[in-house]
């Protein structure tokens, strides 16, 4: 189980309206992605879904029951918070235990669960610890033991990497994935990390001042976006986004390549600039490049590595076949 | 930068820091002093200060002349019985107000505070005469709830500044994971606020130990706590100093000892919130 629904959803904050009527089908098992800026609606909407908010109309279906009015509890959905939320005043047994507890689940079973999950999270010489004595990333594996404990329909991720360091964040992102393939439970999960969205998602949700901009797989989002501000936001580096004469010769208002997608050479190309900041990071090189006259600062991404200093004349040339094609609206031409 | 203090000034600031604090102690002192003289000495002019003949001979007149354990059995029901009645109702109160503030919450909140700047002498007719009607005069309820009343606005102020520490997610997570407001509440909330909690009892069981104009008006014999208790003991004529003194010592001991050990507690409780 878990099917989600959301139909014609909105959110207003008194006379803002932060989540304009919104659809959005997520399926039993699906890695669902919600990512955008900050402040497009993307934790709001999560909380929507949690009960943690109530929706200014429309409705939320989980396994084909209207949720639109039950309370968090009584939606059978387990949450991950960024600040772990962990009840600092019990051991890490306790927090584990916690929901079971608010069950009536008898005693014997809870330990068995209890055990199960810190096992899983290699949590089990810790369980008698207290949070506070708990580094951040043992806090998170608490705080997602206490989840997986509820069985539920759908997890619910808000932000839960943002507080761990760049190390702990990979490890930690690859045990999430690595405990969706196992539970095969629905997952949703909020980040504004677009390389956390492509590399967790099944299906990523772009968010945008509260409307979705796109839904669709990693690849899908990556090769084809459906407007310029997905084909900004999706892809890191940016896409380089040109407009103007040479947008023109291609009967568009704006194309758009990505980095990766330009040759580089330092004698021919189709377009002439100067090196800016060139970042090596050995197995790959990003060149910033300006002066092209097609836009402030174009970006190259090149495999591997090499030579360019500030200042050097440098030569791009887009791949034909990789060119995006937007009308005045942002919208892709197909 | 740690700033350098001088001997000189370190000297000085303790100097003052004693003298003041010793000024503050010494009502305390000379009734305890007073407790352990005779009422001919108790107000000999010049004043005997240490050496005297002690006497415990107040204290045996004092035991002898009224009923010391009621008036203490009084005071512990109406302090800790107001108290706690308090807090049941202020803890639902303030986490109302802290986690689900309206529009108009922080009105609510200084309105409660505008009723302690009101003259307690200004509701004492209606008072008397509506515990008149409904007969509990001198009873020990009619005091636990008018002090509880009194001290309510306090109650929920420092349970609100208590709650408004507490991260709300927290609270959101409990929700997830299934509990009910009142398990959230029960099991949550009031854990993780203990020492806050711990600290309004305390500050109230005092504040409502020290209450006289209250406890003396509303009772005569029944209900009488300490505060009544003290008060019995001043005449208009006679010598009383003595015996007043002692009576005074008595009632305050208790309040005293436990102030002396929570006061640790008590600081924190006071401080709350003003240094982060």
């Amino acid at each position: 189980m878990g099917n989600i629904s959301l139909n014609q959803v909105t959110k207003s904050f008194g006379d803002v309206q932060v989540i304009p009527p919104l659809d959005l089908d997520i399926h039993e098992g699906e890695f669902v992605v919600f990512v955008g800026p900050s402040g497009c609606g993307k934790s709001t909407l999560l909380r929507l879904i949690a009960g943690l908010e109530d929706t200014s109309s429309g409705n939320i279906s989980i396994d084909g029951q209207d949720a639109t009015e039950l309370p968090p509890a009584k939606r059978g959905l387990a949450m991950v918070f960024q600040s772990y939320a962990l009840y600092p005043h019990m051991s890490v047994r306790k927090n584990i235990a916690f929901p079971m507890r608010m069950a009536g689940i008898d005693e014997a079973e809870q330990n068995t669960k209890i055990e199960a999950a810190a096992k899983a999270l290699n949590l089990t010489d810790y369980l008698d610890r207290r949070p506070g004595q708990l580094s951040g990333g043992q806090r998170q594996r608490v705080a997602i033991g206490r989840a997986i404990v509820r069985e539920p329909a759908a997890f619910l991720f808000d932000e839960p990497l943002s507080n761990l360091d760049a190390a702990l964040r990979v490890g930690m992102r690859l045990e999430i994935m690595e405990l969706h393939k196992k539970l095969s439970t629905t997952m949703i999960y909020v980040t504004h990390d677009q390389v956390e969205a492509m590399t967790m998602a099944d299906k990523i949700v772009v968010l945008q001042a509260g409307v979705i901009e796109q839904v669709g797989s990693p690849l899908e989002l990556y090769h084809t976006p459906r407007n310029k501000f997905v084909a900004g936001f999706i892809g890191s580096p940016k896409m380089n986004l040109i407009e103007g004469e040479e947008a023109a010769k291609h009967n568009a208002t704006t194309i758009g390549i990505r980095p990766e997608h330009l040759g580089v050479s330092k004698t021919d190309g189709l377009w002439k600039g100067t090196v800016g900041v060139a970042e090596h990071l050995g197995s790959d090189t990003f060149i910033h490049v300006h002066k092209t006259g097609l836009m402030d600062m174009m970006t190259v991404r090149i495999t591997g590595d090499i030579e360019a200093r500030h200042g050097d004349t440098i030569y791009l040339t887009p791949d034909a076949t990789q060119i995006h094609k937007f009308d005045a609206n942002g919208l892709r031409i197909a | 930068m740690a700033r350098a203090v001088s001997t000189k000034q370190k000297v000085i600031w303790t100097a003052l820091a004693w003298t003041f604090g010793l000024l503050m102690f010494f009502p305390i002192l000379w009734t305890f002093l007073t407790s352990f003289k005779t009422e001919g000495q108790a107000i000999a002019d010049p004043p005997v200060w240490f050496f005297f003949d002690w006497t415990l001979e107040n204290y045996s007149a004092v035991q002898e002349r009224s009923n010391y354990p009621k008036a203490l059995m009084n005071s512990i029901v109406i302090a800790v019985g107001s108290t706690l009645l308090g807090i049941v109702i202020a803890v639902p109160a303030a986490w109302a107000m802290a986690f689900v503030p309206g529009k108009y919450t922080k009105d609510v909140l200084l309105w409660m505070l505008s009723t302690k700047m009101l003259p307690a002498v200004g509701v004492l007719y209606p008072l008397v005469l509506l515990a008149k009607w409904l007969g509990v005069i001198d009873s020990r309820i009619l005091l636990v709830v008018v002090l509880m009343l009194i001290n309510l606005p306090i109650i929920v102020w420092m349970l609100y500044t208590y709650f408004r520490e507490i991260p709300g997610e927290i609270l959101e997570a409990s929700r997830m994971d299934g509990a009910s407001l009142k398990s959230e509440i029960i099991y949550v909330l009031t854990p993780m606020a203990l020492p806050g909690i711990a600290s309004t009892i305390l500050l109230n069981i005092i504040l409502a130990w020290n209450e006289a104009f209250w406890t003396i008006l509303l009772t005569t014999v029944n209900a009488a706590p300490l505060t009544a208790f003290i008060a019995s003991f001043s005449a208009p004529e006679g010598l009383f100093y003595a015996k007043l003194s002692a009576a005074s010592m008595m009632a305050i001991a208790p309040i005293l000892i436990m102030g002396w050990f929570s006061q640790k507690q008590l600081v924190r409780g006071l401080t709350f919130g003003a240094v982060k």
